[in-house]
């Protein structure tokens, strides 16, 4: 006879007692999935790497041509370059993640409607393939810090957080996204153009120095404003002045959205498998 | 014995859109109906709020009650949309019921179908680790059963070349590898069996026996009763979302042949129409004997009609009825034009019918028919499983007996003897 492991009850409304449970006895599923998606995307893609070294390189050289050459905005006293570089790291790693997440759940619908487990590490595991697409712009910001010869000092050891910042940030709009599309197939014609809006709204081609004082705590509702300033501050060294406030009110409103979007997810997750 | 699964006063309610078009809901129509609605609601305050007449419920299981003891292997049947693969959905927490509740005692897995989360880019050995995970499997746990899984799957030569590059022979017998490796002491199972060449059918035949054997609970759907009648100890049988019998395996799959006996007819329930206009839609379909009963009898003529309705006059329409036996095995293809009738004036709307003399007769059994309509070369709309029909036994020789051995057809014959000239 065998040893019986455990008793569970389905009921309507009852997976919320075993649910933080679950997600930990899943965590294996976690790494797995993440691991599929990395292999996958560097497989499927001749270039690849390339690809995630091309894009935020390219993107570069038109916001520099744009707002450093013609428009002639100030820099701080850093080279325009790693000015741009340093916000488009953390800003490209928000607009794939959310992007990434935000499609996950449907486009993993087999899976969902044929096995259980617990539904928030697809958008989750998403989040964190974008982490792989960070490290290696990483590299490509580190080359370039080089070349121009500028020197980060202590403050770069803090960097970590404010990537932290960016993730909770990214997980939680994630969340809102991948819940809303299974409920709403058309909702993922909006995610392109709150990327791209995004991404002049905020302050990747420019300083954020430049928004005049009595606009920046409202400016800072736009919690990736906080994300990039601090990426700046930790990067650029003594140049770049960090503006608490907005900080404050970035990581605030991160974990606001990370929190409702747990929720969300979370209400609307039971019914994923009947709908998708 | 200890009882492994308690399943009380269990329910599941979906709510059927009639809208046509409407497959999934659109942010778009949301907004607009809503708006609608808001508009009616300034024009008309004091008017009730309309019903919602488009939608409406529909009980996918309602009120079942069942106890399976450890150790047993259940076999769930039923017709199509009888409740099977709710009632499994719930069970594996898929979704969850609308009230009711179920106790389960053990680690459950369940395999709704072979190959979940199997990626075409992937390497055999990749995906094994993946499906692995998927089904609730440790990574050591498949480290540990990595050689295993491969040896059952014979594919040991392509473990490092993507799936996509697989036969669909090789696909299936290295994902049910993965899942008959689970160690689960409850084991769920979806008609996985229908894939696949016999000897590998055989092969998952038996360790799904072996998985029986070693005190595990199985419970297995499946409209496959040769399998549930040896792989199964006791049988349930669903009906229309209820719970018709629960108890001994023969008693189950009698039902349920007698039962489906009335399934000989197929009409298109209007929440399956899809609601795109398609060039030839079949509306219909039945199959009877001479006497226009639905009671097929061995040495009868059986006649199968087909009613369709086509976007013009004269289309050409090629029309296909499969059948299959117990075991998945096509027994019988018919095909309209191999009969010639595609030189045949073919209206609009109307009904084709194919009549099989009595000189010819499938084996007394269960069958299963597909139908499908093509036309120029592509499929326009297919019903797999439209019609179950039952063949009784009759005197097909007309010699009050019966022929040795289990044919799967039964032809009238013509015997002589000719004598060699002696030299």
């Amino acid at each position: 006879m065998m040893e019986i492991s455990e008793e569970l009850v389905i009921e309507a409304g009852r997976t919320e007692r075993h649910y933080w449970k679950d997600l930990w006895r899943y965590r294996e599923l976690f790494y797995f999935l993440a691991w599929r998606d990395i292999l996958v995307r560097y497989k499927q893609t001749v270039i690849g790497i390339a690809w995630a070294l091309i894009r935020p390189l390219l993107t570069m050289v038109v916001f520099v041509f744009i707002f450093g050459k013609l428009a002639k905005l100030p820099s701080d006293g850093v080279p325009y370059p790693i000015l741009v570089f340093s916000a488009l790291l953390p800003w490209q790693f928000f607009a794939n993640a959310i992007a990434e997440a935000g499609n996950s759940v449907v486009s993993n619908a087999n899976m969902i409607s044929k096995v259980y487990f617990p539904r928030l590490v697809v958008p989750a595991s998403a989040v964190i393939v974008g982490l792989v697409d960070f490290l290696i712009s990483g590299v490509l910001l580190g080359g370039l810090m080089l070349w121009y010869g500028v020197v980060p000092d202590w403050r770069i050891v803090t960097l970590p957080l404010f990537l932290a910042v960016a993730v909770v940030a990214a997980m939680g709009a994630g969340l809102w996204i991948a819940a809303l599309n299974v409920q709403f197939r058309d909702f993922r014609y909006i995610i392109p153009f709150v990327v791209q809006f995004g991404l002049y709204v905020s302050p990747v081609g420019f300083s954020s120095a430049i928004v005049p004082e009595q606009w920046r705590l409202l400016y800072s509702l736009n919690p990736m404003v906080g994300v990039i300033d601090g990426f700046r501050w930790a990067i650029l060294g003594g140049a770049s002045q960090l503006f608490w406030p907005s900080i404050l009110l970035s990581l605030a409103l991160a974990l606001a959205l990370a929190i409702s979007g747990v929720l969300y997810f979370r209400k609307m997750e039971k019914r994923f498998a009947d709908v998708i | 014995m200890t009882t492994a699964i308690t399943v009380e006063n269990l329910s599941k309610k979906y709510i059927i859109s009639h809208q046509p078009r409407e497959r999934y809901r659109t942010l778009r129509d949301v907004l607009g109906n809503g708006a609608k609605r808001l508009a009616h609601k300034l024009a008309h305050p004091f008017a009730k709020p309309e019903d919602d007449a488009t939608h409406e419920t529909f009980w996918a299981l309602k009120d079942i009650n069942f106890n399976i003891e450890q150790g047993d292997r259940v076999g769930i049947i039923g017709r199509n949309g009888a409740g099977k693969s709710t009632l499994l959905k719930i069970l594996s927490r898929i979704t969850e019921p609308t009230s009711g509740r179920i106790k389960i005692r053990g680690r459950v897995a369940s395999l709704l179908e072979v190959g979940t989360g199997f990626h075409p880019e992937l390497t055999g050995r990749e995906n094994i680790f993946l499906n692995g995970a998927i089904l609730g499997m440790s990574k050591a746990e498949i480290t540990r059963k990595f050689d295993e899984i491969v040896a059952f799957a014979e594919v040991e030569k392509f473990l490092d070349t993507p799936v996509k590059r697989y036969s669909s022979g090789m696909y299936v017998r290295l994902a049910f590898a993965v899942a008959a490796h689970l160690e689960p002491e409850i084991l769920i199972v979806d008609e996985v069996l229908a894939v696949g060449d016999i000897h590998f059918q055989n092969k998952c035949l038996g360790k799904m026996q072996d998985v029986g054997k070693d005190g595990r609970t199985v419970i297995f759907v499946s409209h496959n009763t040769a399998a549930i009648n040896t792989l199964c100890t006791r049988g349930i049988v669903l009906s229309q979302g209820k719970l018709e019998f629960a108890g001994n395996v023969e008693e189950a799959t009698k039902r349920y042949l007698s039962q489906s006996s009335g399934s000989s007819t197929f009409r298109r329930p209007r929440q399956l129409s899809s609601g795109v206009q398609k060039t030839v839609e079949i509306l219909d379909c039945k199959v009877y004997s001479s006497d226009k009963q639905d009671f097929i009898v061995c040495g009868e003529v059986t006649n199968f009609e087909i009613e369709y309705i086509a976007q013009q006059h004269n289309l050409s329409i090629q029309f296909l009825i499969g059948v299959y036996d117990v075991y998945n095995t096509c027994v019988l293809f018919l095909d309209t034009v191999a009969l010639g009738l595609s030189s045949q004036y073919l209206p609009k709307s109307g009904r084709i019918v194919l009549s099989l003399s009595e000189d010819f007769s499938l084996f007394p059994g269960v069958y299963t028919v597909n139908v499908a309509a093509m036309l120029h070369e592509e499929l326009i709309d297919h019903i797999p499983r439209a019609l179950q029909i039952v063949v009784h036994g009759g005197d097909f020789f007309g010699m009050g007996r019966w022929p040795r051995g289990k044919p799967l057809v039964l032809v009238q014959q013509k015997w002589r003897v000719v004598e060699n000239n002696a030299i």
